[in-house]
């Protein structure tokens, strides 16, 4: 492994230029454009921030600034960060793909004045905010399609022109900002999904950044020679502790894909070594490799379902390096050499060395399917407020019920309540103009409450329950831990989405949101017609489907001892998928529970009713903003529950 | 948006124009003309004489009376090889792929008038061969990034929906670099946000490429929206000509369009 370059006061901008300086010609960053993959190395990315750094500063951009930065993983959004860093100033990524009224929020804020984007989607939603937002004076574009007739906002090129003038009219000027930077000066805002309310400006500085990537890189020995796909969103703290901290930390390369869709391709086409996605990437994966292997040969269905059966009974074992049967190995030996690297290279996954997952709960068989077939998938945790860097699973102490160790630098205790509390370089300054948020979250001996209820188990590793505030009582005096529920349900393919209720009730009820692409192939293989997504919801037969899933996780809780009061007595199944355009979900994809209940008032009553079906009119928004009526009568039913054996 | 731009002078122009297939008149005595970097539409009822028109502009159809120029050039009707050969370019109404090549392959025949190597040479694919092979497959490239059909390259056509289909059309006319574009119904079967995409990319066609549009589209909202000026035929009859706004308000037109009372 290769020895840190990060000193005590190390900054981004810095070590972006001892890589420049060490190791001009390697590759920093890649981009699929055109059909081909166009390579930057160190020292065009330095060139670049330098000129791009100077062309902010021209146009007015001083210390302390805030640069939104805005639009899908490109090469030049990264290099902006970097840009406004070496000038003291905070980048400020935000999610690229809401709508801009919500956009208006955070720009005002954060008291944006420039901000830098990708195409002309971003730039229109840009304008669109204009008179919301009156700080707002200057948009810079990577992509000039579609924006020759607009005014008043500039070219990226422009900006690296002015940029390339600026520095040679001021030698020694971008130096002179970088050699200013400390490393307790803030790095980077990031927004917070705002599952509770509106979101909140977290405020990391450089040390905190540096030490989650530091710690990261001395746990997974990475190093240069690693590769990753830079593809999830830029605002999104996991991204940027992976494709930004730790690039420019451990000095690796990031590809950034060609487009949203080409994802898969590009996986394929760059090999990475080292990978992140959240447990829906992995399952959608797994649902499209079980759909293509269905319609596969008579004689590959049975070789693969016999060797993905030998996986599961030794090839998480052989991939922790624990005793495994001679024969055994043998037979996974030639599963290798038939299936799983076959398998590995059709997911893009081959010279994976550590792939991660975090973000939600992700399935056991899930989990197990990817490690048996080879792939090193572990899990972590961590949050905006602590650089996504608290726990990581060590290589040969995986389990897919916990998120792993504490991290090295991080100190780790459960408050008597059962919330997780967490201390170390990498917590964050403050909350951006809430000192109340921040005097809340960390306590006096420096501990941050990370909201979340857990346990440490007998290995000290760390097991999330649920949210601490989510977890309640029902009336019969019960623990009740909805999210564990959820989880629970969703682990189940066909089921995309649950939302469960029963604080302070005498029973749990549920609304289901069927994964449409999954039971859409269940439904055809059956002969099932129908006629969209609602019609699909809606049939009896689904109804049965998912009966039976939510009877099985019955089953499960019957068993939990403390949870065996938590059944789920009456279900539904929407008639909408929940989305985050309509409120019901995150930008980061998790249930606005609050929101939801609300929204669907009636749908609970009727849940808690007699009644076995309700009438139900939503607004839905459609991507272009416009909205629509949709209306349905969904119908109630009774879920097989246990009931615990007469007292 | 439409107003600020430039249009310049007349570059199709059809005089008198009429066609019949044995006793059906399809065209009767048909004049327009198309500006340079306008975008034109053709509206009407079924059977109107729409696509009969098309069909006239690059040369599928002779008609039996009437004159066509292009570019200053006087004709009796056009063929389709020199329309081809001029730079017309145009998608059909019920699609026109070949359903086993990928979406990539596809396109590339777009190019088919831009290679001169022989066939020996692309055989070997030596010399010429390659450089051209090269040079259009960039082409072809710039024209995938612009419809961002990125995602489908390597997809045989007759996998992919109705509405990329119609997409890959469009790129492969496009490929063709063409100074004027037919489009026939690019939006025929298509849902809201598919509607939207094409309209998107039809007004960029037509400002990053300065290209000369002439389209046949039902929807009326995106004709009024994204066209310079509309003709309207009737029983291959041109009932009305003008911009959206004097054709939306022409009495004939919409008296063809709901029906009057006899």
């Amino acid at each position: 492994m290769p020895a840190s370059i990060a000193g005590p006061d190390a900054t981004f901008p810095r070590l972006l230029l001892q890589h420049a300086a060490e190791r001009s010609n390697r590759p920093a960053t890649r981009e699929k454009d055109l059909g081909i993959w166009q390579t930057w190395s160190w020292s065009q990315v330095a060139d670049n921030v330098r000129a791009l750094a100077c062309g902010l500063a021209a146009q007015g951009f001083t210390r302390g600034m805030h640069l939104a930065i805005i639009g899908d993983n490109r090469p030049r959004l990264y290099w902006s960060m970097a840009a406004a860093q070496a000038l003291g100033g905070v980048p400020v990524p935000m999610y690229q793909d809401a709508p801009a009224a919500e956009f208006a929020y955070v720009l005002n804020d954060a008291e944006i004045a420039y901000a830098v984007v990708e195409d002309q989607e971003q730039v229109d939603k840009m304008l669109e905010s204009l008179p919301m937002v009156p700080t707002l004076k200057h948009i810079y574009y990577d992509d000039p399609r579609g924006l020759r007739n607009y005014e008043n906002v500039t070219s990226f090129d422009a900006l690296l022109d002015i940029g390339r003038e600026y520095d040679r009219a001021h030698p020694g000027f971008f130096d002179g900002e970088v050699a200013k930077g400390r490393a307790e000066d803030v790095s980077v805002m990031l927004y917070t999904s705002g599952t509770t309310g509106k979101p909140k400006g977290v405020r990391q500085t450089h040390h905190a950044f540096i030490a989650a990537a530091e710690g990261a890189r001395g746990f997974d020995a990475l190093g240069p020679d690693d590769s990753i796909l830079s593809y999830l969103p830029m605002a999104w703290v996991g991204d940027h502790l992976f494709s930004y901290a730790q690039w420019i930390v451990a000095g690796f390369t990031i590809n950034c894909p060609e487009s949203g869709e080409t994802v898969m391709t590009d996986l394929r086409e760059i090999g990475p070594t080292y990978y992140f996605a959240p447990p829906r990437v992995f399952e959608n994966l797994l649902t499209q490799v079980m759909i293509r292997m269905e319609d596969a040969s008579a004689i590959k269905r049975a070789l693969f379902r016999y060797f993905t059966g030998l996986a599961r009974r030794c090839g998480a074992e052989i991939l922790d390096g624990k005793p495994v049967a001679f024969g055994d190995r043998v037979l996974y030996a030639i599963g290798n050499g038939l299936i799983y690297a076959p398998l590995r290279n059709v997911l893009g996954m081959s010279r994976i060395r550590v792939a991660y997952t975090a973000g939600a709960a992700i399935g056991p068989d899930l989990f197990r399917f990817y490690r048996s077939i080879g792939v090193n998938l572990k899990q972590f945790y961590g949050s905006t407020e602590t650089c996504a860097y608290v726990c990581l699973q060590p290589d040969g102490g995986v389990k897919f019920d916990t998120v792993g160790k504490a991290a090295p630098g991080v100190e780790l205790r459960i408050a008597d309540s059962g919330e997780v509390l967490v201390r170390g370089p990498m917590l964050l300054k403050e909350y951006y103009k809430r000192p109340d948020a921040t005097a809340e979250s960390i306590d006096a001996e420096g501990y941050f409450h990370t909201g979340d209820a857990g346990i440490i188990d007998g290995s000290g590793q760390l097991k999330i329950i649920d949210r601490a505030k989510d977890v309640g009582k029902m009336s019969t005096g019960a623990m009740y831990a909805p999210n564990y529920i959820e989880n629970k349900l969703k682990f189940y393919p066909h089921i995309k989405e649950a939302v469960v209720f029963g604080n302070g009730r005498d029973r749990v009820c549920a609304f289901i949101n069927i994964d449409f692409g999954s039971v859409a192939n269940w439904a055809e293989r059956r002969g099932i017609a129908f006629a969209g997504y609602a019609d699909l919801a809606a049939k009896p037969e689904v109804y049965a489907l998912i009966g039976e899933c939510v009877a099985t996780v019955n089953d499960e809780l019957a068993n939990e001892g403390a949870l065996a009061d938590s059944q789920i007595h009456r279900f539904l199944i929407l008639h909408k998928e929940l989305d985050p355009d309509d409120d019901e979900l995150t930008r980061t994809r998790k249930v606005r529970r609050n929101f939801v209940s609300e929204k669907y008032a009636v749908l609970i009553d009727a849940l808690y009713s007699h009644k076995d079906s309700q009438h139900i009119e939503t607004q839905v928004r459609f991507e272009d903003g416009r909205t629509g009526m949709v209306a349905a009568d969904l119908r109630i039913v009774e879920a097989k529950a246990h009931m615990k054996a007469a007292a | 948006m439409s107003t600020a731009r430039q249009h310049g002078d007349v570059m199709l122009k059809l005089d008198h124009i009429s066609l019949s297939f044995g006793g059906v008149k399809a065209l009767t005595d048909i004049s327009f003309d198309v500006r340079e970097h306008e975008i034109r539409a053709i509206i009407g009822p079924n059977g109107a004489g729409k696509s009969s028109l098309l069909n006239v502009i690059n040369g599928v159809y002779r008609p039996q009376e009437g004159t066509i120029s292009f570019r200053g050039q006087v004709r009796r009707d056009m063929n389709t090889h020199d329309a081809a050969a001029q730079g017309i370019a145009r998608t059909f109404q019920n699609i026109a792929l070949f359903k086993g090549m990928t979406v990539l392959d596809n396109i590339m025949t777009g190019r088919n008038l831009k290679m001169h190597a022989t066939f020996l040479e692309q055989a070997i694919y030596i010399g010429r061969a390659r450089r051209e092979e090269m040079e259009n497959r960039a082409k072809v490239e710039a024209v995938i990034d612009f419809l961002e059909i990125q995602h489908i390259r390597k997809t045989p056509v007759g996998r992919l929906p109705y509405g990329l289909q119609k997409r890959v059309e469009l790129a492969r006319a496009l490929a063709a670099e063409p100074s004027l574009l037919l489009l026939d119904e690019p939006m025929a079967g298509m849902n809201v946000e598919e509607k939207q995409d094409m309209c998107r990319f039809v007004l960029d066609v037509n400002e990053q490429y300065g290209t000369t549009i002439v389209l046949i589209e039902h929807d009326m909202g995106v004709v009024m929206d994204i066209s310079d000026r509309v003709v309207v035929l009737d029983y291959g009859k041109k009932i009305g000509d003008g911009v959206p706004d004097e054709v939306r308000n022409n009495q004939t037109v919409i008296d063809a369009y709901l029906g009057v009372a006899h």
